[in-house]
């Protein structure tokens, strides 16, 4: 074997606090050799960002480096100052962060900033720099790069712009590239064509790829190498396969079991058990406030019929010049009593429009929802009233959608109030009882949002869901910013509501083997229209239409999965 | 974003007429005029026919309405006090009151801007921390302290620079300056100061959030990643980013430094349009009033017009989508 391009020996990082010396991450030794492309995964804040951080010198003050070293080819280079540190940037490790939408700045062309790049660590004159800059836009397959070197990073589409950060952090042919989430906030095709070129690129160029994710689709189907953290320590590196077929350490063996499997169904997901404890649900106390025998008289507790929505794209003084973009277009489906119904598709699919149009976030422009039997869309004030309170949403971003100056008592009790459900002396207990059945700590309602992880988050936000003892449930990607564990317990959660409540769900998810494991039915949406709706066994046996096929060729395999 | 600037005017026209009514309805709070123009020897016909004469016996809505129809025209009418047409009056004053409203803006921009991205840069230095400390005097003080203080430290006691008045100036026949001559120069210095020091502490805390902010950005980690050097990063990839929100506040500072002169005119008896205000209001001057307060809306309104235009020149995102 050649010798390792990267080389981390014993790497330790130390945050001062008031409470003493934090270490984030501790005792990590790793090696990357030349065209390999090594996974490291693990919780967040297990130390996988702040490790690569510490490697290329950006670490924040006051956190630094107190222990190890690393040496890149060769050379160590923990103890090199400030400014030589700055020129291995960029020029001998690329780096690619999680978000394209941010990782440009949007006030300068692509062309601008690629230039500015090759120019600075190769001294290149500036039309061989372009030269440069245009080949490289070819090569991570940007059409038309002479023409695109010229526009602003906005005038890209997500994945575009993640192949222009992948150009910048490639421009001066580093040895070692550290992509850290460089997929997560990219839909699943664009997410497999990204990787693909990370794997061609680190063939064809030899460079050692260090590849930070939560993922286990994208450390199956890409990585060579996987190195496990869990709070700050390294429990176990291996081969991909061997990490995944036959982990040895017990966090490990958690982890992979709670991995959602796109081929088979489970009744409850497996818990991350290692250093978590498991709590028990009273969901049967819960159970006593939900009238179950309140069942639609159709059988079909909402139905939905050629809804349409559009929206202004370009304003303009004349109507002729005005440009409208349709984010719905005719779709109809129905959702019977006591099921989970699925609805997949890329971002921009018209999902989440369809999500807001049922919750009468948004006014519909023509079509009709019908919710047990009754048209909501000719609905006076009071049966619109009495309408929101059977259906309660959760979002996607549990930071943003919980106001963070409110007690967590009052964000609960808030729809109780505001529906008038109970007596004032009865809220207080019932906001109690709430807060306990999904989970969470007795003094919980006492506390600000922001004491609270993202799970424990999403976890007030389903309590603050289940206050109006709705009947429907909107689910809006409840998971995606969460990491596999988390996901394995809120999943369970709802599944329990389910099945105890009697809840209906509309499940909204760009994440194929969740959807596979939560739904009875999916439908599969694409520019706004519905394409295809099947019962899920048969719809990932027997998909119909050719883009649902595309979706599931597109979902990781797993194959190694043990 | 044709349709988005001839938008924008018709916005301009209705706030000009709404400010221009509001304007004329209080102007019969300030004081009758008549009092002031016939003397003691009056008799109640004089009154009455002078009254009629000026049209001040008609309800203040036609009064407005007449108003408008002249002052399209170029018309402003003419000073009950001086006699001479208004537009020749303000025509008269304005170069005083907009030249030192430009050496104070250029000041509070300049330094204003200069000294937002020090205290951004090395933040929590002693420096850093001394200049914004300091600053707070500069909010804290009212406008009219700060120049008697200015006046009696530079003037009375070091004799240095003039306290009232613009110095020598040059005629050049459409507008007299005091950029030619030296005591014109040197007596811009203190009223400047005076005018533009509160817009000046401003934009630097203005400029200096916002920049904090943009160096909190992930375009800025990624830039370091790339390992571009810490002036680069600052001067050319986090300014032009700090600039966009901090030029809103900016245009309409320089409105309020046009306004507000009014203040720092009377303390430094600069012979310009603020001071003929305040004789106008004592005077119950109408039509130098009116006009004076269509004129600096005109102003406010052209430079937040220019504000939003200049934007879709700095943010490229907004060209497309506006």
């Amino acid at each position: 074997m050649t010798d390792p391009v990267l080389s981390i020996r014993n790497l330790t990082v130390e945050i001062p606090t008031r409470h003493g010396i934090f270490k984030p991450v501790e005792h990590v030794t790793y090696d990357l050799h030349p065209g390999e492309i090594r996974g490291v995964v693990g919780e967040s804040g297990a130390g996988k960002s702040m490790t690569g951080n510490a490697v290329i010198g950006l670490l924040d003050p006051p956190a630094h480096v107190s222990e190890g070293e690393v040496w890149l080819n060769g050379r160590r280079i923990d103890e090199l100052d400030a400014e030589d540190k700055r020129r291995i940037r960029g020029k001998e490790i690329g780096m690619i962060f999680q978000d394209p939408l941010t990782s440009l700045n949007p006030l300068f062309t692509v062309g601008e900033q690629l230039v500015e790049t090759i120019q600075l660590h190769l001294g290149l004159a500036a039309s061989e720099a372009r030269k440069r800059a245009i080949a490289l836009l070819d090569r991570v397959s940007i059409p038309d790069p002479a023409d695109r070197f010229n526009q602003y990073p906005h005038q890209f589409s997500g994945g575009m712009r993640q192949r222009v950060v992948i150009a910048l952090a490639l421009c001066t042919e580093p040895s070692v590239l550290i992509a850290d989430e460089p997929t997560t906030a990219l839909d699943v095709s664009v997410q497999a064509q990204v990787l693909d070129l990370i794997k061609e690129l680190a063939k064809e160029r030899q460079v050692g790829v260090i590849l930070v994710t939560h993922d286990m689709g994208v450390i199956a189907d890409t990585t060579d190498t996987v190195t496990v953290m869990y709070s700050g320590h390294v429990v176990e590196s291996g081969t991909t396969d061997q990490i995944l077929g036959a982990p040895t350490h017990d966090y490990t063996k958690s982890l992979i079991a709670a991995v959602p499997r796109p081929h088979t169904k489970v009744e409850r997901f497996p818990m991350v058990s290692y250093g978590e404890r498991e709590r028990t649900f009273k969901i049967d106390d819960l159970a006593a406030h939900w009238d179950k025998t309140n069942l639609s008289k159709t059988g079909k507790l909402l139905e939905v019929e050629n809804i349409t929505k559009t929206f202004l794209q370009k304003g303009g003084l004349l109507p002729s010049q005005r440009q409208y973009f349709t984010a719905v277009d005719q779709v109809s489906f129905d959702i019977r009593d006591g099921e989970v119904f699925g609805l997949v598709g890329e971002s921009g699919s018209g999902k989440s429009t369809v999500a807001r149009m049922i919750g009468t976030l948004y006014p519909l422009d023509s079509g009709r929802v019908i919710f047990d039997g009754e048209d909501v869309t000719a609905m006076g004030t009071d049966a619109l009233q009495a309408y929101r309170r059977q259906i309660q949403m959760i979002f996607q971003d549990p930071f943003s959608s919980l106001n963070p100056r409110m007690r967590v008592g009052d964000l609960v009790a808030e729809p109780i109030h505001h529906h008038q459900i109970l007596s004032k002396a009865q809220i207080g207990p019932r906001v109690r009882e709430l807060l306990d059945w999904v989970g969470l700590a007795k003094d919980a309602w006492r506390k600000y949002p922001h004491e609270f992880s993202g799970g424990q988050r999403q976890r007030i936000c389903i309590a603050r869901a289940l206050a109006t003892q709705p009947r429907f449930l909107i689910c809006d990607e409840p998971t995606s910013a969460l990491d596999v564990s988390i996901q394995a317990q809120i999943l369970n959660i709802l599944k329990d509501l389910q099945d105890h409540l009697g809840l209906t769900m509309l499940f909204i998810s760009h994440d194929l083997p969740v959807v596979r494991q939560m739904c009875d039915r999916v439908g599969v949406m694409r520019q706004g229209k519905l394409v295809e709706v099947q019962e899920t066994d048969s719809l990932f046996a027997t998909p119909e239409h050719p883009y649902t096929r595309e979706l599931l060729d597109l979902m990781p395999r797993l194959k190694q999965l043990a | 974003m044709l349709s988005y600037i001839i938008r924008r005017v018709a916005q301009s026209a209705l706030v000009l007429f709404v400010v221009g009514l509001v304007a004329f309805s209080m102007f019969r709070f300030v004081g009758d005029p008549i009092d002031n123009m016939l003397g003691q020897e009056r008799t109640m016909e004089d009154v009455e026919r002078l009254r009629g004469q000026l049209g001040l016996d008609q309800p203040f809505p036609v009064q407005y309405v007449k108003f408008l129809q002249e002052a399209v025209q170029g018309n402003f009418g003419v000073s009950f006090r001086q006699g001479r047409p208004v537009a020749e009056i303000l025509a008269e004053r304005a170069p005083a009151t907009l030249e030192l409203a430009m050496v104070s803006a250029v000041f509070a921009i300049v330094l204003g801007i200069a000294l937002g991205v020090f205290t951004a840069i090395r933040r929590g230095g002693f420096a850093a921390n001394f200049i914004m400390s300091a600053s707070l005097i500069g909010v804290s003080l009212p406008t009219f302290l700060i120049g008697i203080l200015l006046i009696y430290i530079f003037s009375v006691e070091l004799g240095w620079l003039p306290s009232f008045g613009r110095g020598e100036v040059v005629d050049l026949g459409w507008w007299n300056t005091g950029f030619l001559t030296a005591s014109g120069l040197k007596a811009l210095i203190l009223p400047s100061i005076t005018l533009g020091l509160y817009q000046m502490t401003l934009i630097m805390r203005l400029v200096r959030s916002e920049m904090l902010e943009v160096l909190r950005q992930d375009y800025i980690r990624f830039a370091r990643a790339r390992g571009l050097s810490d002036r680069t990063i600052n001067f050319r990839h986090a300014l032009k980013n700090t600039m966009v929100p901090v030029i809103t506040i900016i245009g309409l500072q320089l409105g309020a430094i046009i306004a507000f002169a009014i203040i720092t005119e009377t303390v430094f008896q600069w012979p310009g349009l603020g001071l003929l205000f305040i004789n106008a209001i004592q005077f119950v001057d109408i039509p130098v009033m009116a006009a004076y307060l269509m004129m600096i809306s005109v102003i406010f309104v052209t430079i937040n017009l220019a504000v939003d235009i200049l934007y879709a020149f700095i943010d490229p995102r907004l060209r497309v989508s506006a």
